[in-house]
């Protein structure tokens, strides 16, 4: 149990990035309602054309308004959500490489508990852990 | 510093138990003592770690369960009384009944 680290800049941010618009949108409202106010949360699904799909320039976005100099976890569904969301970190300024990390955890269940552990002013690592070690028992 | 341990037992009333929610706000308030916080299931353990989030949403303290807290630090007795307290509140969710908390 190590004590956690609560930067001057406050938490570390959590971005939802679906396939689907719903499901971000879902999937950050229960983080709003469940954890609270605390973590800079922001969320995008679905393509330019209004169709299912990620887009790069939303994920960028998204990171931006969910920033935080204690980093950013981001939570993804599946395939091209993950290699556009490693894609936006590849893009990021040098200032903050290394401290954007895409979670290996499922997008609903690792928002809430990624963001349950930030609200407490835990370190990316420490949140990262948190929501890799939901995996099925 | 004094190595005292401070303990406690509530009844868990709330209707669908340690589920989601009441487990994000109990995890929650044990992160902001200092003190090594521990739930129990039963007075002899399992004991976990009350701080992780995961370990507290996967013990599933159904209605009914009594919750032994330990704690260990110099906020020990003020952490103990503080969750003590939210589970008596029923987490603060009065006329919260939603299937799966």
């Amino acid at each position: 149990m190590n004590a956690p680290v609560n930067p001057a800049n406050g938490n570390v941010g959590i971005v939802i990035v679906s396939h689907s618009p719903d499901v971000a949108k879902g999937t950050a409202e229960m983080v709003r309602q469940m954890v609270g106010e605390e973590v800079p949360l922001a969320f995008c699904g679905g393509d330019p054309g209004g169709g299912l799909g990620t887009s790069v320039e939303a994920i960028l976005a998204a990171i931006d308004r969910a920033w935080s100099e204690a980093g950013v976890a981001i939570l993804v569904d599946l395939g091209g959500a993950e290699t556009n969301s490693e894609m936006a970190i590849e893009m990021q300024p040098a200032e903050r490489q290394g401290r954007i990390v895409v979670c290996n955890a499922p997008i609903v269940e690792g928002a809430v508990i990624a963001a349950t552990e930030a609200s407490g002013g835990a370190s990316l690592d420490a949140v990262r852990r948190m929501a890799e070690e939901l995996s099925p028992a | 510093m004094a190595d005292s341990e401070t303990t406690a037992s509530v009844l868990l009333t709330h209707e669908v138990g340690l589920h989601a929610r009441p487990s994000v706000k109990l995890t929650k308030l044990a992160k902001t003592f200092q003190s090594a916080i521990e739930l129990g299931l039963g007075g002899d353990g399992p004991w976990i770690d009350a701080k992780s989030i995961v370990k507290v949403m996967a013990a599933k303290a159904p209605q009914g369960t009594t919750l032994h807290f330990r704690a260990r630090g110099a906020d020990a007795d003020a952490a103990v009384a503080a969750l003590v307290g939210l589970v008596e509140r029923d987490f603060d969710e009065v006329g919260a009944h939603v299937g799966n908390g």
